[in-house]
C-alpha cells in the first residue's frame, strides 16, 4: 500500500512537482489546546458542502426547473426514484446543518481571533463564502416550488427591494421580473447550480490555499502563555492524527443525516399557486429569522428614515463592520479594545438567538 | 361695459340654476316638510327602484306633482289615494300586468304576477275579504321597494324566509288560520337554510318550493316533483321504486315522509336499517321484505364506510411518518364517491343495487388500504436500512477511535513518536 | 510502556491487525451503505418521468361517438367527451357547485351533474342549475394511438 503511494507520488512529481506539495502538506499540524474542538468546524463545513454537491448532482438527474414541472419532479424523486427520498432529504437536511456549522465556524474563528494578522484575507474570503452559503440556502429553497417556498421567496425578495438606490433594480434582477414567477425559478436555479458554485469554488480555493500556507492559528491566550514561558505548545500532525479524528466527526455527521432523512423526511408541501392568498405565518428559513424579526419590530419611521430602510441599512452596516473586524480590532489579544470586540461577538450571538426565538413564537 | 358684464353673468347663473333644477315634485316636498308618519314615504322613496326608474308618487297615486296647493290631490287631477288592502294587487298590476308598459323598463320582466297571485291561498282569501293575508306590499315593501337582486331586498333569496316568517311564525297573528307556525324554526335547522346562509343562492328557500306569487304548498302527490327539480337522481330512482305506488295508495307524500318538509336535515346512514333512528321501521316490521332490505342496505353502507375510515387512517399514519401517499389518497376519493352514490341508490330500496356500488367502493378502499400498509412497510424498510448503515458507521467510528489510540499510545513502531518529534520540529 | 520482546511485540502486531481490520471493514461497510443507494438512484425508475400536465385519456377507438369517459388527471377526475362529429373535448370533471363528479349525457348531449341537476354545455359553460362557474377545459390532441389531454400550469 505504502509503496504504491510512493510510486504514484514519484510519477506525479516527475510531471508537475507534486512532491514538494506533498512534503509541505505532510508537515501540517494543528495546535493542541483546550480549544481544539473548534478546529474541526471548518473541515466539517467543507465535508457537508461536498455532500451538498454530490446529492445536488444526483438530484439534477431528475429535477426540472419550470413551474409546471418543478414540484412534480421533486414529488417524483420522493416517490418513484429508488432512494430518491434519501438523496432529497439528505440534501435538504445537510443544507441546514452546513449553514449551522458555518455559523459555528465563523463565530469560533471570531472569538479565537484567528482573523488577526496574517490571516485577514482568510477571514474576508471566509465571510464572502458565508454570504454565498446563505445565497445557496435562499436560492435552493425556492426550487421545489411549493407554497411555503414561493411565499418566503416573495417576502425575501420584497425586502431586497427596500435597499436604497439599487433596491428596485435588485428586486427585478432577483425575480427576473416584477413578480415571483417561472422566470424567478429559472434564475434561482442558475444561481444555485452554476453561479454560486463557481464563486464558491473560487473562494474556497483561495480560502483553503491561505489556510494551508499560513498554517493553523494559535489562540491569543495560548500564544501569550507560551511567550511567557508558562506552557509549551503541543502540536498534532494533521496527517493522519487530526484527519482520523476529523473522519470520526464526518461519520457521525453521516449518521445524523441518515437518521434525519429516514425518520424526519423533508416535507414536500403543496404546489405553489401564485394566485392563492399567502398562508398565515409565512417565515423565511431559520437562518434568516433574526433579520426578518428585526424588520418586524422596527417602527414605521426612525428619525428621517423609513423603518424598513433603516433596518436594512443597520444590518448592512453591521455586516460591513463584521467583515472589517481584522482591521478594526487593533492590538488583538491585548487591551480593552479586544475585549470590546469579544463582547460585541457575544452580543451578536445573543441577538441572533433571542430574535430567532421570538420569530418562532 | 361693466353693466353688460353683470347682465351676462346674471343671465348665465339663472340659466344654470334653471337647467340644474329637477322637475317640481310637490308630493315629496310637502310630505317631507310635514314630518312624522306623513314624511316617511318621502324619505323612503329615495332608494325605491321606481324612483330610480324615474317614476314619481303621482305615477302610482295619481294627482299633480307640479301643483303647490292641496288641489294636487283632487279627483280632478286624477288622484287615486292610498289603496285599501284588498285593492293593492290590482293597484300594482295597473302597470305590472301591462306587458307593453313594463317592457319599456325591462324587456324580460314577467307580467303574470297578478294572475299567479289570484291562484294562491293569499290571493283567494284576499278576494274573500281576509285582510290579514299577504299582498304585494307585505313582502316587497311600500315606498322603499328594492329589486329582487338587491341583497337588501326582503325578497332577496337569503331574506325570503324571514319575510314569510313575519306572519307565518307569529302564533298570535296566525290565530284563526288552521296551519302550524313552526315552519320557519324548522327550516332554520335544515341543511338548505345553512347552505343558503353559507352563500350558495341556489339552495331552496320558502318560495323555491311554494312559489312566490302563486304561493301554494305542493300537494301530496307533487312533493316529489318539487324536490326532484334539484335532487333528480333521488326522485327518478324513487319513482321507479316500489315505494312510489305504495305511498300514492296510502296518500303519503313521497320525499317528505322520511325527510320532512321544512326540517330537512342531513341524513345519516342510521336512518336506513332497523335501529332506533331508522325511518324504515315506521312502516316495516320484522319479517317483511322491506325490513330485510333495510338491514342489508345498512350493512353494506356501514361496511363501505368503515373500510373507508380504515384506509384513510392507515394512509394518514403513513403520511405523518413522512411517506408520500398522495396517489392512494386520490384513489380513495373514488371509493368515497361510491359511498355517496350508494346512499343515493338507497332510494331504489333495492338492496342489490346498493350492494353493487358498495362492493366497488370496498374494493377501492381495500386497494388504498394495501397501499397504506405498503407505505408503512417501506417506512420500516427505510428504518432497518438506516439501522444497518448506522451499524456500519459505528463500526467505522469505533475502528477510527481505536486506530487513533493505538497510533498515539506508543505501543509499537506507531506514530506516537511522530507527535512529539513533529512538535519539536515545528 | 511496553517492554519490547518477541511475545509482546507479536501481540501488539496482532492487535494492530485487528484494529486495521475493524477500521477497514467499518469504512468499507459504510461506503457500501452510501454507494448502494446512489447507484440504485441513478438507474431510472420504470415510469421514466413525472407527467403532470398531460395524460393519455383513452386509446383511439376506445370511446364511441357521443360518449364520455372519466379519467384521472393529476389528483382529480377529468371527463373526456367524444362528440358525434368525431372531435374530442376534455374538461375537469369536478362540478363547480359542490365538487361532485360530472358525467356526459348522450341523450342531452350535455354534461350533467347528478347531485343537484347542474348542466354544462359542450364548451364547459354552466348553462343550467346551481353550478356557478364553467368547468375548466383541457386541450386534446391525438398522438398516434393515444388521445392525450393536456393543460397549462
Amino acid at each position: 500500500m505504502a509503496t504504491l503511494y510512493r510510486k504514484t507520488l514519484n510519477w506525479l512529481d516527475e510531471r508537475f512537482g507534486a512532491g514538494s506539495v506533498e512534503e509541505f502538506l505532510r508537515h501540517k499540524t494543528v495546535p493542541v489546546t483546550r480549544h481544539i474542538l473548534w478546529y474541526y468546524l471548518g473541515g466539517m463545513t467543507l465535508f457537508l458542502f461536498i455532500i451538498q454537491v454530490l446529492t445536488g448532482i444526483l438530484l439534477l438527474l431528475y429535477y426540472r426547473p419550470t413551474p409546471n414541472d418543478a414540484f412534480e419532479s421533486v414529488q417524483f424523486i420522493m416517490t418513484q426514484v429508488r432512494f430518491g427520498w434519501l438523496i432529497r432529504s439528505v440534501h435538504s437536511w445537510s443544507a441546514n446543518l452546513m449553514i449551522f456549522t458555518a455559523f459555528l465556524h465563523m463565530f469560533s474563528v471570531y472569538f479565537l481571533k484567528a482573523y488577526r494578522k496574517p490571516r485577514e484575507l482568510t477571514w474576508i474570503s471566509g465571510m464572502l463564502l458565508f454570504f454565498i452559503v446563505l445565497g445557496f440556502g435562499f436560492s435552493g429553497y425556492l426550487l421545489p416550488w411549493n407554497t411555503l417556498a414561493f411565499f418566503a421567496t416573495k417576502v425575501g425578495t420584497e425586502m431586497a427591494g427596500s435597499v436604497p438606490g439599487i433596491g428596485k433594480w435588485l428586486l427585478v434582477f432577483l425575480r427576473g421580473g416584477q413578480e415571483v414567477t417561472g422566470a424567478t425559478l429559472t434564475r434561482f436555479f442558475g444561481f444555485h447550480i452554476a453561479v454560486l458554485p463557481g464563486l464558491a469554488t473560487l473562494l474556497l480555493a483561495i480560502h483553503l490555499f491561505l489556510v494551508q500556507k499560513l498554517g493553523m492559528s494559535v489562540p491569543p491566550s495560548v500564544e501569550r502563555a507560551v511567550a511567557e514561558g508558562r506552557t509549551s505548545l503541543r502540536n498534532m500532525p494533521f496527517f493522519p492524527n487530526f484527519l482520523l479524528r476529523d473522519m470520526i466527526g464526518w461519520y457521525a455527521a453521516l449518521g445524523v443525516l441518515g437518521g434525519l432523512a429516514a425518520i424526519f423526511p423533508w416535507e414536500l408541501g403543496t404546489k405553489a399557486d401564485a394566485f392563492a392568498a399567502a398562508p398565515a405565518g409565512i417565515r423565511p428559513e431559520w437562518y434568516f429569522l433574526f433579520m426578518f424579526q428585526t424588520l418586524k419590530y422596527l417602527p414605521a419611521r426612525i428619525l428621517f428614515l423609513e423603518g424598513e430602510l433603516a433596518g436594512i441599512l443597520g444590518i448592512s452596516v453591521a455586516a460591513v463592520v463584521w467583515i472589517m473586524v481584522p482591521f478594526l480590532d487593533r492590538r488583538i489579544g491585548f487591551g480593552r479594545l479586544t475585549r470590546v470586540f469579544s463582547g460585541l461577538g457575544v452580543f451578536v450571538i445573543g441577538y441572533i438567538i433571542v430574535l430567532s426565538a421570538l420569530a418562532l413564537r | 361695459m361693466t353693466k353688460s358684464i353683470i347682465f351676462v353673468a346674471l343671465l348665465f347663473l339663472s340659466l344654470r340654476a334653471a337647467v340644474a333644477a329637477p322637475p317640481k315634485d310637490t308630493c315629496i316636498t310637502c310630505h317631507a316638510a310635514l314630518g312624522g308618519d306623513l314624511a316617511k314615504p318621502a324619505s323612503q322613496f329615495e332608494v325605491d327602484v321606481h324612483h330610480q326608474a324615474g317614476l314619481s308618487c303621482a305615477d302610482c297615486h295619481g294627482g299633480d306633482p307640479s301643483d303647490d296647493s292641496m288641489n294636487a290631490m283632487s279627483h280632478a287631477k286624477g288622484f287615486r289615494g292610498a289603496p285599501k288592502k284588498n285593492q293593492i294587487p290590482e293597484f300594482c298590476a295597473r302597470c305590472h300586468s301591462d306587458a307593453a308598459y313594463m317592457h319599456r323598463f325591462n324587456p324580460q320582466m314577467r307580467v303574470d304576477q297578478l294572475s299567479e297571485y289570484l291562484t294562491s291561498v293569499h290571493g283567494k282569501r284576499l278576494k274573500q275579504g281576509d285582510t290579514k293575508v299577504a299582498a304585494c306590499v307585505d313582502c316587497h315593501g311600500v315606498h322603499n321597494i328594492l329589486a329582487v337582486s338587491d341583497t337588501r331586498a326582503p325578497v332577496y333569496p337569503t331574506n325570503v324566509a324571514s319575510t314569510c316568517a313575519r306572519c307565518h311564525a307569529d302564533p298570535a297573528y296566525m290565530k284563526g288560520f288552521d296551519i302550524p307556525t313552526n315552519q320557519f324554526a324548522l327550516y332554520e335547522k335544515s341543511v338548505h337554510a345553512q347552505t343558503l346562509a353559507g352563500g350558495d343562492t341556489s339552495a331552496p328557500t320558502c318560495s323555491t318550493c311554494h312559489g312566490n306569487h302563486g304561493a301554494t304548498p305542493p300537494g301530496v302527490s307533487s312533493v316529489a316533483n318539487v324536490c326532484g327539480t334539484c335532487h333528480v337522481m333521488n326522485e327518478q330512482l324513487f319513482e321507479k321504486s316500489p315505494h312510489q305506488a305504495a305511498f300514492a295508495k296510502m296518500g303519503l307524500p313521497g320525499c317528505v315522509q322520511c325527510h320532512s318538509n321544512h326540517e330537512i336535515v342531513r341524513p345519516t346512514d342510521a336512518w336506513v336499517g332497523t335501529g332506533p333512528q331508522s325511518v324504515c321501521t315506521t312502516c316495516h316490521t320484522p319479517g317483511d321484505k322491506g325490513y330485510g332490505a333495510a338491514q342489508a342496505m345498512l350493512a353494506d353502507l356501514t361496511h363501505l364506510d368503515s373500510s373507508l375510515t380504515r384506509a384513510a387512517e392507515v394512509l394518514n399514519v403513513a403520511e405523518r411518518a413522512g411517506m408520500e401517499v398522495s396517489g392512494p389518497k386520490v384513489e380513495l376519493a373514488g371509493a368515497h364517491e361510491d359511498l355517496v352514490k350508494a346512499r343515493v341508490d338507497v332510494h331504489t330500496f333495492d338492496a342489490a343495487a346498493v350492494g353493487k356500488l358498495t362492493d366497488s367502493g370496498v374494493e377501492i378502499a381495500a386497494k388504498s388500504y394495501q397501499a397504506g400498509v405498503a407505505a408503512l412497510r417501506e417506512r420500516d424498510y427505510r428504518r432497518k436500512g438506516l439501522g444497518l448503515a448506522l451499524i456500519a458507521i459505528v463500526l467505522a467510528i469505533g475502528g477510527l477511535y481505536l486506530k487513533i489510540r493505538q497510533m498515539e499510545s506508543g505501543d509499537s513502531i506507531g506514530h506516537r513518536g511522530d507527535v512529539e518529534r513533529k512538535a519539536r520540529e515545528v | 510502556m511496553e517492554t519490547p520482546g518477541p511475545t509482546s511485540r507479536d501481540s501488539v502486531q496482532s492487535r494492530r491487525r485487528w484494529i486495521n481490520l475493524l477500521l477497514g471493514s467499518g469504512v468499507a461497510a459504510s461506503i457500501i451503505s452510501f454507494i448502494y443507494p446512489a447507484l440504485r438512484y441513478i438507474i431510472p425508475p420504470p415510469v421514466a418521468e413525472s407527467a403532470s400536465n398531460f395524460v393519455v385519456a383513452a386509446k383511439v377507438g376506445e370511446l364511441k361517438n357521443n360518449n364520455g369517459k372519466i379519467f384521472r388527471f393529476g389528483s382529480e377526475p377529468a371527463l373526456l367527451v367524444h362528440l358525434a362529429d368525431g372531435s374530442y373535448r376534455a374538461f375537469s370533471a369536478v362540478c363547480t357547485h359542490l365538487s361532485c363528479t360530472v358525467q356526459y349525457r348522450s341523450d342531452l348531449r350535455e354534461i350533467w351533474c347528478a347531485c343537484h341537476n347542474g348542466l354544462y354545455n359542450l364548451e364547459g359553460r354552466n348553462v343550467n342549475g346551481p353550478p356557478p362557474r364553467p368547468l375548466a377545459r383541457y386541450e386534446v390532441h391525438i398522438q398516434g394511438d393515444d388521445v392525450v389531454a393536456t393543460r397549462a400550469a
